[in-house]
């Protein structure tokens, strides 16, 4: 975890690729940077950030262009996947867990790390480039969605995540993250 | 994976059930209100049920309908009634079967009256495996074919799908 060494760049040691200053983190190991959780029918349950220092469009925008994304990315998986004999064409829906999936995407800025689940849905973690296996931790919370917001009978499903339990335990989780 | 799931008293489970259609059939007077509204109730249990199913049995994919009705049977009745279905009388298609409880923590301490032969008590249970998969994409249709409350030898639940509804893309291309 050399890259939250301290708050004061110094600390931090040279290395040749040019992966961005790690971010500044408000405690160890703060790690998950912007949280994303939408339905099956793309509507963006939640959306919460801890590190996001650019914004470049408005959030409705964001969140549908986030959708888009893991919607084409998804279908474009399980395409070129050459092990499964059984394809429909590019671009014809798939039912949740149908064909491959992608756990993950990296840039040299960030790492976008993606869970379904068959229920259709979906949540997107985005961290710092060099952060492990995050499935896990989606898994989690997951766990924490079913438990803080699926089982509050005020929650009607469907509609924006305003559960404050939930946004307590997330961000109590998300600073454990490595 | 039963270790870490919270347990609770069957009885009083059962009991409250008991409750809920007694005031049912209090404040519907008609059977066949209760019947439609028990199936309501059931499906909006359903539709929140399916995620706490999935993330504690770590089933990741529901796409085949074979499977999905064992998974079921064996995982989704231990878990939240504590006994088992067993899944028979597949039709040629493979596209409906038959759910088969022997036992059936609901009706614990129910006899039907007279007054009510057209309660179809369990109603909710239908309701529950409907919802929840729906929210799977499938679109099904449950219905009871035998039920101990009214002299058969078991209960037996038919769910026949109707179709599997793909994920669309939400929005239009001009917004």
């Amino acid at each position: 975890m050399q890259f939250f060494g301290g708050s004061s760049l110094t600390s931090v040691a040279p290395e040749a690729s040019p992966a961005p200053a790690a971010p500044p983190g408000t405690g160890t190991g703060a790690n998950a940077q912007v949280l994303y959780v939408f339905n099956r029918n793309g509507v963006c349950l939640l959306y919460r950030e801890w590190h996001r220092p650019l914004r470049t469009l408005d959030p409705t925008q964001d969140h549908k262009l986030m959708f888009g994304l893991l919607f084409s990315l998804r279908s474009f998986t399980a395409k070129i996947d050459p092990t499964a004999a059984e394809k429909g064409n590019l671009g014809v829906p798939l039912l949740p867990g149908q064909g491959c999936s992608f756990y993950s995407f990296k840039t040299n800025t960030y790492k976008l790390n993606f869970m379904e689940s068959p229920s259709g849905i979906k949540l997107i973690l985005i961290t710092h480039p060099r952060t492990g296996d995050q499935r896990d931790s989606l898994k989690h919370i997951y766990n924490l969605y079913v438990e803080y917001v699926v089982k509050n009978p005020l929650y009607a499903p469907g509609t924006p995540i305003k559960c404050e339990l939930f946004n307590k335990h997330l961000d109590q989780y998300v600073r454990t993250l490595i | 994976l039963f270790a870490s799931v919270d347990r609770v008293n069957a009885e009083l489970f059962t009991l409250t059930y008991g409750a809920v259609v007694r005031q049912l059939l209090t404040d519907l007077e008609e059977v066949e209100e209760v019947n439609k509204q028990l199936d309501q109730m059931g499906y909006n249990i359903g539709t929140r049920l399916i995620d706490e199913f999935l993330a504690k049995s770590n089933v990741s994919r529901c796409v085949d309908f074979k499977e999905t009705a064992d998974v079921i049977a064996k995982l989704g009745f231990k878990m939240f009634l504590g006994v088992t279905a067993t899944v028979t009388n597949w039709d040629a298609e493979g596209t409906s079967c038959s759910f088969i409880l022997e036992d059936n923590p609901l009706v614990d301490f129910v006899e039907l009256p007279d007054t009510c032969q057209g309660l179809q008590y369990c109603n909710v249970l239908s309701g529950v495996i409907r919802g929840a998969l729906e929210m799977v994409s499938m679109k099904t249709e449950v219905t009871w074919v035998r039920d101990m409350l009214r002299g058969d030898d078991a209960y037996e639940m038919r769910v026949k799908l109707i179709k599997q509804v793909p994920e669309e893309y939400p929005y239009k291309d001009d917004d």
